[in-house]
Formats: C-alpha cells, sequence, structure tokens
C-alpha cells in the first residue's frame, strides 16, 4: 500500500526524537556510576515506575502485533493480551520482592545469589542476551513498519533511526534516561489509545466506511459465471478474457482462481461455486527479477485498497448506525456479518501471486477463538492444534515474570514495599491497554483500514481514519512504544555482559567507571545486531516473534527463579543444567516447528519435523524435571569451583 | 559475592515469609481460574462462543481474567500493607521498650 506522509506527521516525530534525546542528555550526568547506570541509582518512586513498567512491557508486539492479528483474525489475537496481562499476578504474587530482595542489577544477581557460581553468571547472561534477542527483532520490524507510513522512508531507514536513537538513549544514560522514556511513552500511549476507542465509538459502524467521508470504500465486484465446463471457467462478461486458471488447496477446500485482461488490465478473481460467481481478489505479484505489483500496478498508482467492513448490520445492508458503547459494540458486531479476507500464494515460473480473497463471516465466529487457534473438533481441529494453544498460554503465563529487561525494573525502586506496589500500576496501566485491543483491533476490522500487505499498521491506520493529526501522535507514540522497549532490551543485555560475564564471571573487577564504559560499549554493539535483524526480519508478524521470546524465557528462566525461591535442595549446578536444557529446548524446537519452516527458512511446502509452533508446553516442565533431578543428585557434592552445591 | 539489599527493610524483613506464603495462595487461585480458561477453549471450544447479553462467554471471561487479576493485585497489596504496618508498630514498640529500659538502667545506675 503506498501511505503518504504528512508535515503533521513529520513535526511531532521529530518532536518525540528531540524530547528523548533531551531526557538523555538531562540523565547522562546521574548515569556515571554503575548503580546509576544499570538500576537509575535505584531511588525511581514506585508509581512512576509502575508506568514505565508498561511502558516497558507495551511494545510493538502488543499495540502493533495484537491489534493487527484481531483485526485480520478476530479474538484469536485478543488471547495473546490475556495471557500478556495474566503473567503479571506471577511476577507480582511470586517474583517481585524476592528479586529485588536478592538482587542488584541484573537477572542473573539474582538465580546466582544464594551461590556464587561461576557456570550460573554465565548460562543465567547467555539467556539473557538469548531472550532479549528473541523480543528485540520483533521490536526492529515494528520500528521499520512505522516510518513508511509516517515519513514515506522505506523499512530499513525506520530500523537505523530506532537503532541510533536507543543506542544513543542507552549508551548516554542507561536505566535513568531509558526508565523516563519509558515513562511518558506509556502514559502517553495509554492516554490516546484510550482516546482512540472513545473517538471510534463516536463514529458508530457502516456497511461501507469511509474514513470519515475521505477515502470511499471499494465496491469489490463479481461477474457471473458462465460455464464451468471441463473445469475451465468462462465468464458471462464477454470483454473478459481468461489468461491464467489455478487450482489451490487450504486445509480441506479448494479454492479456484482465474486471471482475467480486460483491455490489457490484469486482474485475479476467486471462483464461488455456491454462488456461480468470481469474486473480485487483491493481489501482489513479485517476478523473478524483484519487480512487485499490487493489483497489477506499482506501488505509486495506490491501487492495492484498505479493506474491512461488515457486510451487513444485524441483518440489514446498507446500513449505519449512531454511538457506540462498550457493550453494543460486541452486540452488533456478534449479530452482523463481517468481510475477512484470507491470503494463498500461487507460484508459477516467472511469479509468486499472494492473493486476498474475501472470506464473509459471521460476526459471532470472530468473536471467539478458532481462526488461528483450531480448537474445535468438528471444524479440524487435531491434538497438534491444541497443544499449541495450551503452550502459547503457558507461555504467555510463565514468560512474564522471567524477562529479563521487565526483571530488572525491580531494582531500579528503593524497596521490595516499592517493587510490589510499581507491579500493581503496572497491572492497572497494561491490563487497561489490553481491553483496548479488543476493541481497536475489532475497530480496524470494520472501518475498512487494514492494509492487508502489513496487518502491525491496523491502529496506527484507524487512527489515520480519524485525520492526519491522530495518526502523527499515534504513530509517534508507536515509536516512542518501539524506543522504549528496546532501550529496556539494550540495558538488559548491557548489564548481562558488562556486569555478569566481564565482571563477575571473567573476573576482571572492573572500577565503577569501567563497568558502565562497558555497558555503553555493549549497548552499541547489541543495537547494531538489533538493527540487522529488523531488517532480516521484516515481512513477520510482530506477535509470533515475542511470543516465541516469552517461550524462551518461561522455559530457561522461570524455573529456576521458582525453584531458588521455594525448594531448599536447588544446588547450582541443578540451575546451569535447568537453564541450559530450557533454552536448547525451546529454541531447537521453535528453530525445527512450522511456523519457522514457513516464514522464516521460506519452506510453505516441506512438512518441518515438530508440529506446534509453541514449545512451552514441553520444555517449562522439562527444564523443571532437570533442575530437580540434578539437584538431588548434586546436592551432596562439592561443585568443581569449590562451592558446595546445596547451599544456601 | 552475593548482593544483600541496597537499603534496610526492617518490616519487610518480618513480613516477607508471609507474603511469600500470601502470594503463593493467591497465585494457585488466579492459576486455576486460567487453567480453567485454557481447559474450556480445548474440551468444549463451542461454550466459548455461548451469549452472554450483548457479548459471549470468551470475551466475558477474558475481560474477566484482566480485571481478576487487578482486583487480586489489590488485595494482596492491602493484606501485604497491613502486615507490614503491623509489624512497623512491633518495632516500634521494640525500639521504645528497648529506649525505656535503656533510660531505667541508666537511672538504677
Amino acid at each position: 500500500m503506498k501511505y503518504t506522509p504528512s508535515i503533521w506527521a513529520i513535526l511531532i516525530f521529530v518532536s518525540i526524537i528531540i524530547l528523548v534525546l533531551y531526557i538523555s542528555y538531562y540523565f547522562a550526568r546521574k548515569a556515571k556510576t554503575s548503580s546509576g547506570y544499570f538500576a537509575a541509582g535505584g531511588q525511581i518512586h514506585w508509581a512512576v515506575n509502575g508506568i514505565a513498567f508498561a511502558g516497558d512491557y507495551l511494545s510493538a508486539a502488543s499495540f502493533l502485533g495484537i491489534c493487527g492479528m484481531i483485526a485480520v483474525a478476530g479474538f484469536d489475537g485478543f488471547l495473546y493480551s490475556i495471557g500478556y496481562l495474566a503473567g503479571w499476578i506471577v511476577a507480582l504474587f511470586v517474583v517481585a520482592e524476592p528479586i529485588k530482595r536478592l538482587g542488584k542489577f541484573t537477572f542473573t544477581d539474582a538465580v546466582d545469589a544464594k551461590f556464587n557460581s561461576k557456570g550460573i553468571k554465565l548460562i543465567a547472561a547467555i539467556s539473557t542476551l538469548i531472550v532479549s534477542l528473541f523480543y528485540l527483532i520483533p521490536q526492529m520490524v515494528g520500528a521499520g513498519s512505522l516510518v513508511t507510513p509516517l515519513l514515506g522512508m522505506p523499512h530499513w531507514v525506520g530500523v537505523l533511526l530506532v537503532g541510533t536513537i536507543v543506542i544513543i538513549i542507552v549508551a548516554t544514560a542507561g536505566m535513568a534516561s531509558t526508565t523516563y522514556v519509558q515513562f511518558i511513552k506509556g502514559a502517553l500511549l495509554l492516554g490516546f489509545s484510550l482516546a482512540l476507542v472513545i473517538t471510534l465509538f463516536s463514529r458508530g459502524f457502516s456497511t461501507a466506511p469511509d474514513q470519515g467521508g475521505t477515502v470511499p470504500y471499494p465496491e469489490f465486484k463479481t461477474i457471473q459465471v458462465q460455464s464451468y465446463a471441463e473445469e475451465k471457467i468462462i465468464p458471462a462478461e464477454k470483454d473478459y478474457k481468461v489468461v491464467s486458471q489455478w487450482e489451490t488447496t487450504s486445509g480441506t477446500k479448494t479454492l479456484v482462481f482465474v486471471e482475467l485482461d480486460k483491455e490489457g488490465v490484469q486482474s485475479i478473481w476467486r471462483f464461488n461455486p455456491d454462488k456461480n460467481i468470481l469474486e473480485e481478489t487483491l493481489f501482489v505479484t513479485t517476478y523473478r527479477d524483484g519487480k512487485v505489483l499490487y493489483n497489477g500496478g506499482t506501488i505509486n498508482e495506490a491501487k492495492f485498497y484498505q479493506v474491512g467492513n461488515l457486510l451487513d448490520i444485524e441483518g440489514k445492508t446498507p446500513a449505519k448506525t449512531g454511538t457506540l458503547d462498550p457493550l453494543n459494540f460486541f452486540g452488533l458486531i456478534k449479530n452482523s456479518n463481517v468481510l475477512l479476507w484470507s491470503k494463498q500464494v500461487i507460484k508459477d515460473d516467472a511469479r509468486s501471486i499472494t492473493v486476498y480473497y474475501q472470506n464473509p463471516t459471521p460476526g459471532s465466529e470472530i468473536l471467539k477463538p478458532g481462526r488461528i487457534y483450531k480448537l474445535d473438533s468438528a471444524k479440524g481441529a487435531t491434538i497438534y492444534n491444541r497443544l499449541d494453544f495450551i503452550s502459547l498460554m503457558i507461555a504467555l503465563f510463565f514468560g512474564t515474570a522471567a524477562l529479563p529487561h521487565i526483571l530488572i525494573r525491580y531494582y531500579t525502586v528503593p524497596s521490595p514495599t516499592a517493587a510490589r506496589k510499581s507491579t500493581i500500576v503496572a497491572i492497572a496501566g497494561i491490563g487497561l491497554f489490553y481491553i483496548l485491543t479488543l476493541y481497536m483491533g475489532l475497530g480496524a476490522m470494520t472501518n475498512g483500514v487494514i492494509d492487508l500487505t502489513n496487518d502491525n499498521m491496523s491502529a496506527p491506520l484507524l487512527a489515520r481514519s480519524f485525520g492526519v493529526i491522530f495518526f502523527a501522535i499515534i504513530s509517534a507514540i508507536a515509536f516512542a512504544t518501539v524506543l522504549g522497549t528496546v532501550s529496556g532490551l539494550i540495558v538488559a543485555s548491557s548489564g548481562a555482559v558488562a556486569h555478569d560475564i566481564m565482571d563477575r564471571y571473567m573476573g576482571k573487577h572492573m572500577s565503577d567507571r569501567k563497568k558502565v564504559m562497558a555497558g555503553k560499549i555493549t549497548a552499541i554493539g547489541v543495537g547494531i545486531i538489533a538493527m540487522v535483524l529488523g531488517v532480516v526480519f521484516k515481512n513477520m508478524n510482530v506477535s509470533y516473534l515475542v511470543g516465541w521470546a516469552f517461550s524462551i524465557a518461561a522455559s530457561a528462566n522461570l524455573p529456576a527463579i521458582i525453584m531458588i525461591l521455594f525448594w531448599k535442595k536447588t544446588t547450582a549446578r541443578g540451575v546451569i543444567a535447568s537453564i541450559t536444557v530450557g533454552l536448547i529446548s525451546a529454541l531447537g524446537l521453535i528453530l525445527l516447528s512450522q511456523k519457522t519452516f514457513n516464514e522464516v527458512y521460506n519452506l510453505p511446502n516441506v512438512v518441518a519435523p515438530v508440529q506446534i509452533n509453541n514449545p512451552a508446553i514441553f520444555s517449562v516442565p522439562l527444564s523443571f524435571i532437570t533442575l530437580i533431578i540434578i539437584s538431588l543428585i548434586t546436592s551432596k557434592n562439592p561443585g568443581r569451583d569449590g562451592i558446595t552445591d546445596g547451599q544456601g | 559475592m552475593s548482593h544483600g539489599p541496597a537499603t534496610e527493610w526492617k518490616e519487610d524483613e518480618r513480613t516477607s515469609k508471609v507474603k511469600s506464603k500470601l502470594g503463593i495462595w493467591m497465585f494457585a487461585g488466579y492459576s486455576i481460574v486460567y487453567a480453567v480458561f485454557i481447559i474450556l477453549n480445548v474440551v468444549k471450544p463451542q461454550l466459548m462462543g455461548l451469549d452472554v447479553g450483548m457479548l459471549n462467554i470468551a470475551i466475558v471471561y477474558g475481560f474477566g481474567l484482566i480485571v481478576l487479576a487487578l482486583i487480586m493485585a489489590l488485595i494482596y497489596n492491602a493484606l501485604c500493607g497491613w502486615a507490614e504496618q503491623k509489624a512497623l508498630k512491633i518495632i516500634k514498640d521494640e525500639k521504645k521498650a528497648e529506649k525505656i529500659k535503656h533510660e531505667a538502667e541508666k537511672a538504677v545506675k
């Protein structure tokens, strides 16, 4: 889809960048010591820390990924919201206060507090780096997705811009500037998301949403089929000539597409055998030489429409409603039919065509799970589908309290009580936001704003339908969202390298000044790696990637944290083995999953060895069992470094 | 090298066990509600589409899990705060008693 940048968008965007850079400059002098750099001196007020938690946690995956997933698939995207929020219960009830008591700067500090084991220091630091990198990728992808419509620049420019600004934020003032960037971003995100939903209610629903009168909703044509003899389609309208015909399968369904030519203009249509008609599709053609056409035209010809609407409202069409409220918003969708779009890829010798075809769906189906996570055996759900769903929900529940960049925020407050209170503020803010995601996602689904080539843009494009200034503000906040989360991730990675590995594992015994310097250099290195990965993984939905980061964190880190806190027989070797097994099993299962084969290796026709996409259902218990067995075996044996395992 | 607390948290030291136990129980309670949501989705997915007024069970349960998290968090905070206040009062009373004892010893001398 072609995006045209506006002067407002650029002005607001530049203002946010200036504000962020000023915060970094202001706090730079407070980050001269390692405590100032890695933990903001441990003196942040709990209320500020709570909103900063929200700013840290509500990443591009939440704002862009979840809203995008809800916009194209309905309730299934909201499962992420539920799981992400539920994870904070583990953080509050189990982890918050003990982590604050045990640690100083990093997650490694806390798991190693009872053991002083070199092995724990190394493996926990490696785990921090891997989880942070997996979490960084979707943030950078989100940054690239945002900068294209906002500033009219290519994806890689967005990635480069975020990478550079974040390196400046972290390298100048570490956790101090990161905290206030996250605080401002968290507050703005909550405020403007609420404003977007209220505005959405005031507009109401329409069967022909026209973005506030600015963009007429496209009318999709149909052509009667004259005959389907010998499996060849002949359209009733004689000025359309059949150029190609393809028969493909999607699950158990057979899909027939035809390419028609009218006066030299090619278009692709889907054959609807029930109505004996051809239905217009949207399509993106990628040629071998790299040329890409959108609905047969270049991106500048703007032939590719935004879509998503109600086909009828409670059986009436055309129809329009008045102002909505939080309840009848769902009631009306439930009693109406929604035009969704499904995707099919067709390949021939010269080109690959991604076809988006119409898929009318009852609203009641959209408001319950089943479009991404197939759970109903009557609709073909398999045992793998169910395991995948359970696994995702486990990962989201147990992953939050094991994310290193979240855990380090417990060191920025002065006491365990403050850690607890800041978690409650976080739950309130994050909970409100996740409730809003369902309204924003369904709002995008029904307001004719979805860009099918990039569903991550659904929420900002919904804002654009209310005017360019709203769009500029929401996009700039979304950009700040990426900045805030990436800053936190880079601080966590920088602590893992400078504090855990260099200072404590390698025993370099660096001075405070040198440790801060090492942290800054690491921040630059991690920032550069994040930029490269952000470009490489450009086309993935950001929520899937974050789901994987949660799986790895839940498998590698959480069993160690829980067992150290609540099982006295836990030994250093048990912890090392548990983190190692959790990391390897989660990563291994992800790398061998079908989703990775389809979207990372680009092998959609190869059957992957692992049929579930989320590994937590296997890797979390495996990590727990490993810790228990190894701890029991080693509880009486002295460790290699002379320290008795199992000492408390 | 083991890291001790950066500051002294006397009321926390005295209440950490109680708070930890309370946390575990509340965690278990929420986990059950969360697990029921997952099990219902897997075993009886049709149930999720049943009407609850203008909403359905999926939305009510989903929103319910989010709101329940906040309610339980507030209850947990109130109980922990109450325990901490009680501990603080005991600490103050102990200090006061110690002071009186010290003064009495001084007077005897």
